[in-house]
Protein backbone atom coordinates (compact mmCIF):
# COMPACT_ATOMS: atom_id res chain seq x y z
CA UNK A 1 0.00 0.00 0.00
CA UNK A 2 1.22 3.42 -0.90
CA UNK A 3 -0.23 5.03 2.17
CA UNK A 4 -1.69 2.60 4.67
CA UNK A 5 -3.04 5.25 7.02
CA UNK A 6 -4.96 7.17 4.34
CA UNK A 7 -8.59 6.58 3.50
CA UNK A 8 -9.83 7.27 -0.04
CA UNK A 9 -13.37 7.72 1.24
CA UNK A 10 -12.52 10.27 3.89
CA UNK A 11 -13.77 13.75 3.08
CA UNK A 12 -11.20 16.40 2.21
CA UNK A 13 -11.25 17.98 5.67
CA UNK A 14 -10.65 14.66 7.41
CA UNK A 15 -7.90 13.86 4.93
CA UNK A 16 -5.97 16.90 6.15
CA UNK A 17 -7.13 16.56 9.75
CA UNK A 18 -9.01 19.86 9.69
CA UNK A 19 -12.41 20.79 11.15
CA UNK A 20 -15.26 21.00 8.61
CA UNK A 21 -15.41 24.78 8.57
CA UNK A 22 -15.28 27.53 6.00
CA UNK A 23 -12.87 29.47 8.22
CA UNK A 24 -9.66 27.65 7.62
CA UNK A 25 -6.13 27.55 9.02
CA UNK A 26 -4.32 27.85 5.69
CA UNK A 27 -0.86 27.25 7.21
CA UNK A 28 -1.95 23.93 8.68
CA UNK A 29 -3.56 22.95 5.39
CA UNK A 30 -0.33 23.74 3.50
CA UNK A 31 1.77 21.83 6.03
CA UNK A 32 -0.45 18.71 6.04
CA UNK A 33 -0.66 18.80 2.25
CA UNK A 34 3.12 18.75 1.93
CA UNK A 35 3.39 15.91 4.47
CA UNK A 36 0.86 13.69 2.70
CA UNK A 37 2.21 14.62 -0.72
CA UNK A 38 5.67 13.45 0.35
CA UNK A 39 4.15 10.20 1.57
CA UNK A 40 2.33 9.35 -1.66
CA UNK A 41 4.54 10.99 -4.29
CA UNK A 42 4.97 8.70 -7.34
CA UNK A 43 8.75 9.29 -7.29
CA UNK A 44 8.88 7.26 -4.10
CA UNK A 45 7.36 4.32 -5.89
CA UNK A 46 9.48 4.41 -9.04
CA UNK A 47 10.85 0.97 -8.23
CA UNK A 48 7.71 -0.51 -6.73
CA UNK A 49 5.33 -2.91 -8.49
CA UNK A 50 2.73 -1.78 -11.06
CA UNK A 51 -0.19 -1.90 -8.64
CA UNK A 52 1.60 0.20 -6.04
CA UNK A 53 2.76 2.71 -8.61
CA UNK A 54 -0.76 3.10 -9.90
CA UNK A 55 -2.14 3.51 -6.41
CA UNK A 56 0.43 6.15 -5.52
CA UNK A 57 -0.46 8.09 -8.67
CA UNK A 58 -4.16 7.92 -7.81
CA UNK A 59 -3.40 9.14 -4.32
CA UNK A 60 -1.19 11.98 -5.50
CA UNK A 61 -3.97 13.16 -7.83
CA UNK A 62 -6.64 12.81 -5.15
CA UNK A 63 -4.62 14.70 -2.53
CA UNK A 64 -3.85 17.45 -5.02
CA UNK A 65 -7.51 17.89 -5.94
CA UNK A 66 -8.56 17.87 -2.29
CA UNK A 67 -5.96 20.54 -1.52
CA UNK A 68 -7.02 22.79 -4.42
CA UNK A 69 -10.65 22.46 -3.36
CA UNK A 70 -10.01 23.50 0.22
CA UNK A 71 -7.39 26.15 -0.47
CA UNK A 72 -9.60 28.45 -2.59
CA UNK A 73 -12.59 29.95 -0.76
CA UNK A 74 -15.33 29.49 -3.35
CA UNK A 75 -14.63 25.81 -4.15
CA UNK A 76 -14.29 25.26 -0.37
CA UNK A 77 -17.74 26.75 0.23
CA UNK A 78 -19.19 24.65 -2.58
CA UNK A 79 -17.61 21.55 -1.09
CA UNK A 80 -19.07 22.31 2.34
CA UNK A 81 -22.51 22.74 0.76
CA UNK A 82 -22.01 19.44 -1.03
CA UNK A 83 -21.13 17.74 2.29
CA UNK A 84 -24.24 19.24 3.88
CA UNK A 85 -26.31 17.70 1.10
CA UNK A 86 -27.48 21.01 -0.36
CA UNK A 87 -27.51 21.77 -4.05
CA UNK A 88 -25.87 24.98 -5.22
CA UNK A 89 -27.85 24.76 -8.51
CA UNK A 90 -24.95 26.33 -10.36
CA UNK A 91 -26.10 24.88 -13.66
CA UNK A 92 -29.85 25.05 -13.30
CA UNK A 93 -30.58 28.26 -11.42
CA UNK A 94 -30.62 31.09 -13.97
CA UNK A 95 -33.13 33.29 -12.20
CA UNK A 96 -30.96 35.39 -9.94
CA UNK A 97 -32.56 38.45 -8.35
CA UNK A 98 -33.18 40.98 -11.16
CA UNK A 99 -31.47 43.82 -9.25
CA UNK A 100 -28.39 41.65 -8.83
CA UNK A 101 -28.28 40.77 -12.54
CA UNK A 102 -28.89 44.41 -13.50
CA UNK A 103 -25.97 45.41 -11.30
CA UNK A 104 -23.78 42.71 -12.84
CA UNK A 105 -24.71 43.97 -16.30
CA UNK A 106 -23.74 47.52 -15.30
CA UNK A 107 -20.42 46.36 -13.85
CA UNK A 108 -19.62 44.46 -17.04
CA UNK A 109 -20.54 47.47 -19.19
CA UNK A 110 -18.28 49.68 -17.07
CA UNK A 111 -15.41 47.22 -17.51
CA UNK A 112 -15.98 47.05 -21.25
CA UNK A 113 -16.01 50.86 -21.56
CA UNK A 114 -12.89 51.27 -19.44
CA UNK A 115 -11.14 48.59 -21.44
CA UNK A 116 -12.01 50.18 -24.76
CA UNK A 117 -11.10 53.64 -23.49
CA UNK A 118 -7.83 52.27 -22.06
CA UNK A 119 -8.70 53.79 -18.70
CA UNK A 120 -6.25 52.07 -16.43
CA UNK A 121 -7.17 54.03 -13.29
CA UNK A 122 -10.85 53.34 -13.82
CA UNK A 123 -10.15 49.60 -14.10
CA UNK A 124 -8.09 49.68 -10.91
CA UNK A 125 -10.96 51.45 -9.17
CA UNK A 126 -13.36 48.78 -10.40
CA UNK A 127 -10.98 46.06 -9.22
CA UNK A 128 -10.87 47.65 -5.77
CA UNK A 129 -14.64 48.03 -5.51
CA UNK A 130 -15.37 44.47 -6.63
CA UNK A 131 -12.73 43.16 -4.19
CA UNK A 132 -14.37 45.08 -1.36
CA UNK A 133 -17.79 43.71 -2.21
CA UNK A 134 -16.40 40.17 -2.40
CA UNK A 135 -14.67 40.53 0.96
CA UNK A 136 -18.01 41.40 2.56
CA UNK A 137 -19.64 38.42 0.86
CA UNK A 138 -16.93 36.00 1.98
CA UNK A 139 -17.20 37.24 5.58
CA UNK A 140 -20.94 36.68 5.44
CA UNK A 141 -20.42 33.26 3.86
CA UNK A 142 -18.23 32.24 6.83
CA UNK A 143 -21.03 33.29 9.21
CA UNK A 144 -23.68 31.42 7.22
CA UNK A 145 -21.66 28.22 6.85
CA UNK A 146 -19.91 28.03 10.21
CA UNK A 147 -22.20 29.86 12.64
CA UNK A 148 -25.84 29.87 11.56
CA UNK A 149 -25.50 26.88 9.17
CA UNK A 150 -28.00 28.47 6.83
CA UNK A 151 -27.17 26.48 3.72
CA UNK A 152 -29.91 27.90 1.48
CA UNK A 153 -28.65 31.46 2.05
CA UNK A 154 -25.07 30.27 1.68
CA UNK A 155 -25.89 28.65 -1.68
CA UNK A 156 -27.41 31.92 -2.90
CA UNK A 157 -24.30 33.80 -1.83
CA UNK A 158 -22.08 31.23 -3.56
CA UNK A 159 -24.03 31.81 -6.79
CA UNK A 160 -23.53 35.58 -6.44
CA UNK A 161 -19.82 35.11 -5.79
CA UNK A 162 -19.47 33.04 -8.95
CA UNK A 163 -20.50 36.14 -10.92
CA UNK A 164 -18.23 38.42 -8.91
CA UNK A 165 -15.24 36.09 -9.35
CA UNK A 166 -15.87 36.13 -13.10
CA UNK A 167 -16.21 39.92 -13.04
CA UNK A 168 -12.92 40.28 -11.18
CA UNK A 169 -11.28 37.94 -13.67
CA UNK A 170 -12.53 40.14 -16.53
CA UNK A 171 -11.19 43.29 -14.85
CA UNK A 172 -7.81 41.72 -14.20
CA UNK A 173 -7.64 40.50 -17.76
CA UNK A 174 -8.40 44.02 -19.02
CA UNK A 175 -5.68 45.41 -16.74
CA UNK A 176 -3.19 42.82 -17.99
CA UNK A 177 -4.08 43.67 -21.60
CA UNK A 178 -3.32 47.35 -20.94
CA UNK A 179 -0.03 46.52 -19.25
CA UNK A 180 1.11 44.34 -22.12
CA UNK B 1 -12.56 23.99 -28.03
CA UNK B 2 -13.57 24.40 -31.66
CA UNK B 3 -16.70 26.43 -32.23
CA UNK B 4 -19.09 25.44 -35.00
CA UNK B 5 -19.33 27.69 -38.06
CA UNK B 6 -22.74 28.94 -37.00
CA UNK B 7 -21.49 29.89 -33.54
CA UNK B 8 -18.56 31.75 -35.08
CA UNK B 9 -20.86 33.53 -37.52
CA UNK B 10 -23.14 34.79 -34.72
CA UNK B 11 -20.15 35.56 -32.49
CA UNK B 12 -18.37 37.60 -35.14
CA UNK B 13 -21.52 39.20 -36.55
CA UNK B 14 -23.97 39.25 -33.67
CA UNK B 15 -27.51 40.22 -34.71
CA UNK B 16 -29.56 42.79 -32.85
CA UNK B 17 -27.06 43.86 -30.19
CA UNK B 18 -28.10 46.68 -27.88
CA UNK B 19 -31.07 47.99 -25.95
CA UNK B 20 -34.35 49.71 -26.77
CA UNK B 21 -34.97 53.25 -25.59
CA UNK B 22 -36.72 53.47 -22.23
CA UNK B 23 -39.58 55.51 -23.72
CA UNK B 24 -40.41 53.02 -26.46
CA UNK B 25 -43.71 51.20 -26.16
CA UNK B 26 -44.28 47.48 -25.81
CA UNK B 27 -40.80 46.75 -24.46
CA UNK B 28 -40.15 43.93 -22.04
CA UNK B 29 -36.83 42.78 -20.61
CA UNK B 30 -35.57 39.38 -19.54
CA UNK B 31 -32.43 39.23 -17.42
CA UNK B 32 -30.82 35.89 -16.65
CA UNK B 33 -27.44 34.69 -15.48
CA UNK B 34 -25.55 31.42 -15.31
CA UNK B 35 -23.69 31.08 -12.01
CA UNK B 36 -21.56 28.19 -13.32
CA UNK B 37 -19.73 30.48 -15.74
CA UNK B 38 -20.72 33.97 -14.57
CA UNK B 39 -22.44 34.79 -17.86
CA UNK B 40 -25.08 37.52 -17.86
CA UNK B 41 -27.70 37.86 -20.59
CA UNK B 42 -30.29 40.57 -21.28
CA UNK B 43 -32.97 39.97 -23.88
CA UNK B 44 -35.47 42.66 -24.82
CA UNK B 45 -38.56 42.20 -26.95
CA UNK B 46 -40.72 44.84 -28.59
CA UNK B 47 -44.31 43.64 -28.79
CA UNK B 48 -46.83 45.20 -31.18
CA UNK B 49 -50.48 45.89 -30.39
CA UNK B 50 -51.42 42.64 -32.12
CA UNK B 51 -49.31 40.70 -29.59
CA UNK B 52 -46.63 39.83 -32.13
CA UNK B 53 -42.94 40.38 -31.35
CA UNK B 54 -41.80 43.06 -33.82
CA UNK B 55 -38.19 43.34 -32.78
CA UNK B 56 -35.68 42.00 -30.27
CA UNK B 57 -32.32 43.10 -28.90
CA UNK B 58 -29.76 41.46 -26.65
CA UNK B 59 -26.68 42.16 -24.64
CA UNK B 60 -24.66 39.22 -23.37
CA UNK B 61 -21.47 39.06 -21.38
CA UNK B 62 -20.22 35.54 -21.74
CA UNK B 63 -18.51 33.04 -23.99
CA UNK B 64 -18.99 32.69 -27.75
CA UNK B 65 -21.73 30.09 -27.34
CA UNK B 66 -23.72 32.33 -24.98
CA UNK B 67 -23.45 35.27 -27.40
CA UNK B 68 -24.39 33.08 -30.36
CA UNK B 69 -27.36 31.56 -28.49
CA UNK B 70 -28.79 34.97 -27.59
CA UNK B 71 -28.09 36.40 -31.04
CA UNK B 72 -29.91 33.47 -32.60
CA UNK B 73 -33.00 33.78 -30.41
CA UNK B 74 -33.38 37.48 -31.22
CA UNK B 75 -33.79 36.36 -34.84
CA UNK B 76 -36.09 33.50 -33.98
CA UNK B 77 -38.56 35.41 -31.77
CA UNK B 78 -39.25 38.09 -34.38
CA UNK B 79 -42.65 37.64 -35.98
CA UNK B 80 -43.78 35.22 -33.29
CA UNK B 81 -46.56 35.68 -30.77
CA UNK B 82 -45.59 35.49 -27.11
CA UNK B 83 -46.91 31.96 -26.84
CA UNK B 84 -45.04 30.89 -29.96
CA UNK B 85 -41.84 32.42 -28.55
CA UNK B 86 -42.30 30.36 -25.40
CA UNK B 87 -42.22 27.23 -27.53
CA UNK B 88 -38.58 27.78 -28.44
CA UNK B 89 -36.61 25.08 -26.63
CA UNK B 90 -32.98 25.06 -25.66
CA UNK B 91 -32.53 21.79 -27.56
CA UNK B 92 -33.47 23.57 -30.82
CA UNK B 93 -30.92 26.30 -30.11
CA UNK B 94 -28.22 23.77 -29.23
CA UNK B 95 -28.98 21.78 -32.36
CA UNK B 96 -28.99 24.80 -34.68
CA UNK B 97 -25.63 25.97 -33.31
CA UNK B 98 -24.18 22.45 -32.91
CA UNK B 99 -23.25 23.20 -29.31
CA UNK B 100 -21.11 20.60 -27.54
CA UNK B 101 -22.49 19.10 -24.27
CA UNK B 102 -20.41 21.44 -22.06
CA UNK B 103 -22.07 24.46 -23.71
CA UNK B 104 -25.67 23.29 -23.43
CA UNK B 105 -26.15 25.62 -20.45
CA UNK B 106 -25.68 28.58 -22.84
CA UNK B 107 -28.74 27.46 -24.81
CA UNK B 108 -30.68 26.95 -21.55
CA UNK B 109 -29.75 30.51 -20.60
CA UNK B 110 -31.14 31.81 -23.91
CA UNK B 111 -34.38 29.86 -23.47
CA UNK B 112 -34.74 31.19 -19.93
CA UNK B 113 -34.11 34.73 -21.22
CA UNK B 114 -37.09 34.42 -23.59
CA UNK B 115 -39.27 33.14 -20.74
CA UNK B 116 -38.12 35.99 -18.49
CA UNK B 117 -38.82 38.61 -21.16
CA UNK B 118 -42.31 37.23 -21.87
CA UNK B 119 -43.04 37.04 -18.13
CA UNK B 120 -41.94 40.67 -17.80
CA UNK B 121 -44.24 41.69 -20.66
CA UNK B 122 -47.21 39.85 -19.14
CA UNK B 123 -46.52 41.39 -15.75
CA UNK B 124 -46.35 44.91 -17.20
CA UNK B 125 -49.48 44.41 -19.26
CA UNK B 126 -51.47 42.66 -16.57
CA UNK B 127 -52.07 39.37 -18.34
Amino acid sequence: MAAPNLDFNANHFKLFGLPENFRLDADTLDKRFREIQAQVHPDKFAHAGDAERRLSLQWATHVNEAYQTLRTPLPRAQYLLHLSGSDTELHSNTSMAPEFLMEQMEWREAVEEARQGREYDELEQLHFRVKQEMKGHYDQLARLLDDSRDYAQAADLVRRLMFLEKLLFEIDEALAALEA
Amino acid sequence: MAYSEKVLDHYEHPRNVGSFGKEEEGIATGMVGAPACGDVMKLQIKVGKDGVIEDAKFKTYGCGSAIASSSLVTEWVKGKTLDQALEIKNTQIAEELALPPVKIHCSILAEDAIKAAVADYKKKHGE
